[in-house]
């Protein structure tokens, strides 16, 4: 059954997103296959990419850094994923909420504080120099940006690792005691290998994460890198050079092999094996010694996460702080300030972040009713249309509203790119995904029969809806908004093409222009921990609002 | 197929004054059995009764509070299960997804640290054990559900176990499957020689293969004995009605049962009869066509009885409402405690 309404719905998110997804990005991907000043069809600004030391080193750094901090983001996620699925161990809530770290505090708000505690002259080399004569270079060059990287984006490994774990019915791990293997060499053989596709899955989202991160390089100074590279050669050669272009290309091909390698790696490897009744893996309680070490790993890795937020939060309130282990001294000032004249930023930020929510909520939910509710043709493409919004790096979305919106002009002259609501949209669709995921779990909750009843007592599809599903999709719908509005509050890499002056500028670019000077630094920590803020209570109002309807659906679930 | 080449000497298992609780639940209580070596033996009894927590404390799965468990007359209370050489085949077999048939089965053997080749010669022997010599190289979701039940079997065989213990290894299959495995089990088991524990809820499968069975409630071994001792001779009212039907009548029903007991009888034993002069006698309740047999509902005082009797044709049948006795053979009355 079609209806009018339906197809109108459709249409219109399908030119939705072909207006504010596929032509950015197709209009990106023309640039960089044409001829500059000419229209014809050439592949020589690929060649010149390639003949181009700089932009081959910077690609192979982009590599580099992502691999690496995959490695260094394992090494933290696999033991503590162990512990807490393999052992009756207190801690285990703990490394738990560590999951939410990386998505309060993306890795650029605490470029600069990590910068001040672990950099050549900050505060743990100083110590280091003073009491055994020798520093550590954690922050030199590339390694900075592995390091950065790291301790912010593992917990995305740790859940997924850790749910996949869990998923592994016990008597697997069972039937391999019986047959007389323990310990190590028993997770090794049995536990690690089923839960090798929720590692890999989390391994893939950090390696495109870092790949295409443009902000949180250039806070620390390191410029050859590919993002990085992009960004810079739109700003400061123009929008007409097509180097940017083609950077924007190599970027996507890198997101999209990623994500196809880890389809085609996970391919036949879906072992969820989990029994009614069975449950996750048997735990066992750890011995004194063991609980000493346990502990000991776990306070390290946090005290790590934690460096960010408290290098933040000492920044915001220091005076002058450089060459020394602390702050000379502590103020209100930069919070004066930001509350004060910079206040905009905060304004922008909850105006656009809100929108962009309030888009995602409406076209995401219309999707998952259109596919999961409807016979449409064609309505599949909606789905992978705005998933496809998870292979475009956010810098590439920025230089295609750029170039495809610039020369549309409005009436009295300003091109149709400079307006702020265009950052609204560009925040919308880089968030619609995740959206559109709340959206299907919250329809998907909902059963059929339950509509089937009320058209079957006289209710219209469209009164249905207003009267049935949306009410019983609101708790997940919230919880959607939520999560998109807290995420949308700290995006920068398409916000970063798209500000045009201070005035329309959100907090994620206020902090990025005041981190660049010593003297805003205090302020861009002030607003760091603003955003940190916002973001957090918009994350324990998404909890609550989920659980909230979670349980008052009862049993039915 | 071949026999084995190392013929595997039986074990004999002893179970004493087992008591089990998890938190407050006590699941198993006082429980003592033993087992002969080469035995095919079932723990039978109705879900939650304790049946599979006993098996898993043998494979070392589960702590008893109190008691001792021995194989060989050994006791394995200080042994993990890794060190028990106790075979377990899990009801949902728990083959590893990511292992080819072969891999799955050569696990054991591989912690074991046996040479590569002797290795390679247990698994296709193993393998060759249960029929399922061509399908090595393939994984277990490529399997049906007997034949992954068959790799689940020599995985634990291979490893040449001193007891073989089975958790409700048929109910994963069709009913059909059911029959033929359990004859492939009890083959398997006779030719190994190996003592085996096989758990089930069903009194047919325990009836069919097994050489003794245990009848186990609520954490407590009601009666062991072969399966037709158990239906001859039930020494409760529970194993009574657990193996096939039983009829029980108290005190008030007619006829005189002694104090603190119950009759009981089988729905065959009983025939229909004339109502007058019958001790027990009373209206049909509801009358079943089973094909071989029909059986009548007979309500006798404040109870209701079944009786069953062979189907002829031209038999003079009963209709709903009559009045009928009921006639028993004194052999055939057993008198239980209430």
């Amino acid at each position: 059954m079609r209806s009018p309404g339906q197809v109108a719905l459709a249409l219109a998110i399908a030119l939705f997103l072909g207006v504010f997804l596929v032509v950015p990005v197709a209009t990106v991907v023309y640039v960089a296959f044409t001829e500059k000043g000419g229209g014809a069809l050439t592949l020589i600004n690929f060649v010149d990419f390639a003949r181009t030391e700089l932009f081959v080193r910077s690609f192979w750094n982009s590599v580099y850094v992502s691999a690496m901090t995959v490695v260094w983001a394992s090494a933290l996620a696999l033991p503590l994923a162990y512990l807490t699925t393999r052992f009756e161990f207190r801690g285990a809530m703990l490394v738990q909420t560590l999951g939410f770290l990386p998505l309060i505090m993306p890795p650029f708000v605490g470029a600069v504080a990590m910068q001040l505690l672990f950099g050549r002259n900050g505060s743990v080399n100083l110590l280091l120099d003073e009491w055994f004569d020798f520093k550590i270079g954690f922050m030199e060059g590339l390694n900075g940006v592995i390091f950065l990287q790291a301790i912010h984006y593992f917990p995305f490994i740790l859940v997924n690792l850790s749910a996949a774990l869990r998923n592994i019915d016990r008597s697997m791990e069972e039937a391999a005691q019986n047959l007389g293997s323990h310990g190590l060499r028993l997770f090794r053989r049995i536990a690690l290998p089923l839960a090798l596709p929720g590692y890999i899955a989390g391994a893939s989202l950090v390696f495109v994460k870092v790949f295409d991160d443009v902000a949180t390089p250039l806070l620390l100074n390191v410029k050859e890198m590919l993002a990085p590279q992009a960004y810079l050669r739109i700003t400061s050669i123009g929008i007409d050079d097509p180097m940017g272009y083609v950077i924007s290309v190599v970027l996507i091909v890198v997101a999209v092999a990623t994500m196809w390698a880890t389809a085609l790696v996970m391919k036949g490897k879906d072992y969820a094996t989990t029994q009614r009744g069975g449950g996750g893996l048997a735990r066992r309680q750890l011995k004194p010694r063991e609980q000493v070490l346990a502990y000991a790993v776990v306070i390290l890795i946090l005290l790590l996460v934690l460096a960010p937020h408290f290098g933040l939060v000492l920044l915001s309130f220091a005076t002058v702080w450089s060459f020394s282990p602390l702050p000379d001294g502590f103020t209100f000032a930069h919070y004066a300030r930001v509350l004060g004249d910079s206040s905009v930023y905060i304004k922008n930020t909850l105006l656009y972040s809100g929108l962009a929510a309030a888009i995602d909520v409406v076209i995401g939910g219309a999707i998952a009713y259109l596919v999961l509710r409807t016979r449409l043709p064609g309505r599949q493409w909606l789905d992978w249309a705005a998933s496809t919004a998870l292979a475009v790096p956010g810098v590439v979305l920025g230089i295609g509203y750029l170039r495809a919106f610039y020369g549309v002009k409005l009436p009295d002259g300003t091109p149709l790119a400079a307006l702020w609501i265009v950052i609204v949209l560009a925040i919308a669709i880089r968030r619609l995904p995740y959206a559109l995921r709340a959206a299907y779990a919250a329809l998907q909750q909902i059963s059929v029969s339950l509509e089937e009843a009320a058209e079957n007592l006289g209710a219209t599809k469209a009164r249905t809806v207003r009267r049935i599903v949306v009410p019983l999709m609101t708790g997940g719908l919230l919880a959607g908004f939520v999560t998109s509005f807290a995420t949308a509050a700290v995006e920068l890499s398409a916000v970063l093409m798209l500000v045009q002056s201070n005035s329309d500028a959100p907090l994620a670019y206020g902090l990025y222009v005041l981190m660049q000077t010593p003297a805003g630094r205090g302020a861009g920590a002030a607003l760091g921990v603003i955003a940190v803020i916002i973001v957090a209570v918009c994350m324990w109002l998404s909890q609550l609002a989920a659980d909230r309807s979670q349980r008052a659906r009862g049993l039915d679930i | 197929m071949s026999k084995p080449a190392t013929a595997l000497k039986a074990t004999g298992i002893e179970i004493s004054g087992v008591n089990l609780s998890y938190g407050s639940t006590h699941v198993l209580k006082d429980v003592a059995l033993s087992i002969e070596p080469g035995e095919f033996f079932a723990f039978l009894g109705p879900s939650g009764c304790g049946k599979t927590t006993l098996l898993r404390l043998i494979a070392g799965f589960a702590q008893a509070q109190t008691g001792r468990v021995l194989l060989d007359g050994q006791d394995v209370a200080p042994l993990p299960p890794w060190k028990r050489n106790v075979g377990m085949v899990f009801q949902s077999y728990a083959l590893w997804p990511h292992m080819t048939v072969a891999k799955n089965v050569a696990f054991g053997l591989e912690e074991r640290r046996l040479p590569r080749a002797e290795i390679d010669r247990r698994v296709a022997q193993a393998l060759e054990l249960v029929g399922l010599t061509d399908y090595a190289q393939r994984r277990p979701a490529q399997l049906s559900g007997g034949q992954q039940q068959r790799v689940a079997v020599a995985r634990t065989v291979a490893i040449e176990p001193k007891v073989l213990l089975l958790d409700e290894p048929l109910s994963n299959l069709d009913a059909k499957m059911r029959v033929s495995v359990r004859r492939e089990l009890r083959t398997l088991q006779q030719r190994l020689g190996l003592t085996t524990i096989f758990v089930t809820h069903d009194q047919e499968e325990a009836n069919t293969i097994c050489d003794r069975i245990a009848v186990m409630e609520a954490g407590v071994i009601r009666q062991v004995g072969t399966p037709m001792e158990l239906y001859e001779k039930p020494a409760n009212l529970f194993v009574a009605s657990f193996l096939g039907s039983a009829n029980i009548l108290g005190e008030g029903a007619g006829i005189a049962v002694p104090a603190g007991k119950r009759l009981v009888f089988r729905p065959q034993h009983a025939t229909l009869s004339p109502a007058e002069g019958a001790a027990l006698h009373g209206p049909v309740t509801h009358r079943e066509f089973l094909g071989a047999t029909v059986r009548y509902g007979v309500r006798i005082g404040e109870s209701e009885i079944l009786i069953e009797t062979p189907f002829h044709s031209g038999n003079e049948l009963r209709i709903v409402g009559d009045v009928v006795g009921v006639a028993l053979p004194p052999e055939r009355m057993l008198y239980l405690p209430a």
